[in-house]
């Protein structure tokens, strides 16, 4: 694992080069001062090569009628890890997020290309129910949309419509104790969701989203709606989380990703507008020693 | 550029031009004012007219008696009947039917030309004027399928005339339910049905009962279209099958209108409070539905 670094936060690196080896980059994301990356010795033999890949993303590319929106993205998503995907406003981050559990096929005239397979099985198919699909892989969107219902109902639904037969309300509780949410809402579980406020909706719709027992979970900027405070117990939350999921999220906040992710994709949309992957790796590779010079014209602020 | 002080203070003070903008926004009001008091006053004048003619009519005998040749006993009885008869059996068949047109229109009917055209003879539909709708109930419900001047056939040509409006209505309710929910569904693996029955249908519920209020005290209403089809006869005993012959009370009202005796205008207008207690409870409990749930 690559060492901690000891630097402050936004500080200029002065370490010495001598053999003309390129100065790590001036980035404010460089030194997190908390870094909460799920254990990667567990999970990570240390090198760039992915041990176990969950979900392979390969050459998607997506049209909203006849115009492009992303090109040829491929991306293998490691599992029980962070995954960040990072990038200025319309890359498409969202949108090949979208693409992982075939939520654009619910808009009119989307045309998508390429394959997404999750444990080698192809997500995309004749044979494939995206119904299925979206129940393995669940999603917590950026503004909190918890059911107009109550807490216990909001939960329940997923499994119920999915034809869970065990004991629902162990189901629940489970779930919201996933999501660090049950101690706040146990006594009021039949008060409507709408009422929480905007952390405690947000751990709600993720609560939700765990109660279907995915197998990844997709989260679209989950905290960008949400104060500080609630952000940190979110991020928090997915370092829990990762134990027993793989997370993927969106976020355009790279301070962010530098924390809690394992590996991060910039994406960029060019003047053509169509998005693509510019450079993954592993997340202190990124912000420390960026291979493309885009990458670092984004993480060092002068763009993006 | 920044005013200095004296200038800013003048500025301020200075009433000319921004008096003259003012006046006018004031009379404006006035105006507008003016334009919503002829509505009212209108109404209140017909309603307090109504009431002196009519009101001293009004008695549990004069809605519980048959029509009669004799003004002093002609009543409402059959009437009331019809119509709450007609009414019953158009709203059990307007309600599924607007609710699925709808929730196809707005949920699964694929995006393109065929929609919009759908959707524009529906807006064109709601507005064709009832009588039309009377020859068509006549032609097909009365004669081609041999109902005669029933109450199914009346509530057959009452559906056709209340459909385009509900269906309207619903969509436009549908359509206002936040599309977060419905991803917020669908990302938990729910089919679109499972989707439009647990999420979409109960948070368009109150919109679509409001359209169906609506269209009910429409119909109630309705005279020219259940003429038509027949429905202007002389009716002296309980409706008690769809089948039955009927007259309903806005046909009773145009019945006595049109009599010479002073008595039977009396009549008339006693029988235009028992519509217009009626119609008005329909839109007020439209209402509070409406505004039960906004708060919500």
């Amino acid at each position: 694992m690559a060492e901690e670094p000891s630097r402050e936060q936004g500080a200029v690196v002065t370490e010495a080069a001598p053999t003309g080896q390129p100065r790590p980059p001036q980035s404010a994301a460089a030194a997190p001062t908390r870094d909460l990356r799920p254990q990667l010795a567990m999970n990570d033999d240390g090198d760039d090569e992915i041990a176990d890949v969950a979900v392979k993303i390969e050459n998607v590319g997506l049209w909203y009628g006849a115009k492009k929106a992303i090109d040829g993205v491929s991306l293998d998503i490691p599992r029980n890890q962070i995954t960040a995907l990072i990038g200025p406003s319309g890359c498409g981050k969202s949108t090949l997020l979208r693409c992982i559990n075939r939520m654009n096929e619910l808009i009119p005239n989307v045309r998508i290309e390429g394959q997404v397979s999750l444990d080698g099985q192809p997500l995309y198919g004749p044979d494939v129910d995206p119904v299925q699909v979206r129940r393995i892989i669940g999603m917590v969107f950026q503004k909190p949309n918890p059911f107009p219902k109550s807490i216990y109902e909001n939960v329940a639904f997923g499994a119920r419509i999915n034809g869970h037969r065990g004991d629902m309300d162990e189901l629940v509780r489970k779930s919201l104790e996933q999501a660090a949410l049950w101690d706040e809402v146990k006594d009021k579980l039949n008060q409507s969701g709408l009422a929480l406020s905007g952390g405690q909706q947000q751990r709600l719709c993720i609560a939700r989203a765990l109660a279907v027992q995915p197998e990844v979970v997709l989260m679209d900027e989950p905290c960008s709606a949400l104060d500080p405070i609630a952000t940190q117990r979110i991020e928090d939350l997915m370092q829990e989380l990762a134990a027993d999921y793989t997370i993927v999220i969106v976020t355009h906040n790279m301070q962010q990703a530098a924390r809690v992710s394992n590996r991060t994709a910039y994406m960029l949309a060019q003047q053509d507008l169509v998005g693509h992957l510019v450079e993954y790796g592993r997340t202190e590779q990124i912000f420390t020693s960026p291979q493309d010079p885009r990458t670092e014209d984004y993480i060092t602020g002068r763009f993006g | 550029m920044t005013l200095s002080t004296s200038a800013a203070a003048a500025a301020i003070r200075s009433t000319a031009q921004v008096a003259r903008r003012q006046r006018i926004s004031g009379l404006s009001a006035w105006v507008f004012g003016g334009a919503t008091s002829l509505g009212v006053i209108v109404l209140i004048f017909l309603a307090i007219d109504t009431v002196l003619s009519g009101g001293s009519r009004l008695s549990w005998d004069f809605l519980t008696s048959y029509p009669s040749r004799f003004a002093e006993r002609a009543g409402l009885r059959s009437s009331i009947l019809g119509t709450a008869w007609v009414l019953g059996l158009t709203v059990v068949m307007v309600i599924p039917v607007a609710i699925a047109t709808a929730v196809w229109i707005e949920e699964f009917a694929p995006r393109g030309r065929l929609l919009n055209v759908v959707k524009l003879n529906l807006a064109n539909l709601a507005g064709v004027p009832s009588i039309i709708y009377g020859v068509l109930g006549l032609v097909i419900f009365v004669r081609l399928l041999g109902l005669g001047p029933s109450i199914l056939a009346g509530a057959l040509t009452l559906f056709l005339m209340i459909l385009p409006m509900t269906v309207v209505a619903a969509q436009e309710s549908i359509s206002q339910v936040p599309s977060s929910l419905r991803d917020g569904s669908l990302a938990l693996g729910a089919t679109r049905w499972q989707t439009v029955w647990h999420h979409v249908l109960p948070g368009a519920a109150p919109g679509i009962a409001t359209g169906v209020i609506l269209a009910i005290s429409r119909a109630a209403g309705e005279t020219a279209a259940l003429i038509m089809i027949g429905a202007f006869a002389f009716i002296a005993f309980d409706n008690t099958s769809p089948l039955d012959d009927f007259t309903t009370v806005p046909i009773q009202i145009y019945n006595w209108t049109i009599r010479p005796q002073e008595a039977f205008r009396q009549n008339a207008a006693a029988s235009i409070i028992v519509l217009m207690v009626a119609v008005m409870t329909f839109n007020l409990t439209a209402a509070v539905i409406r505004e039960r749930f906004r708060g919500d």
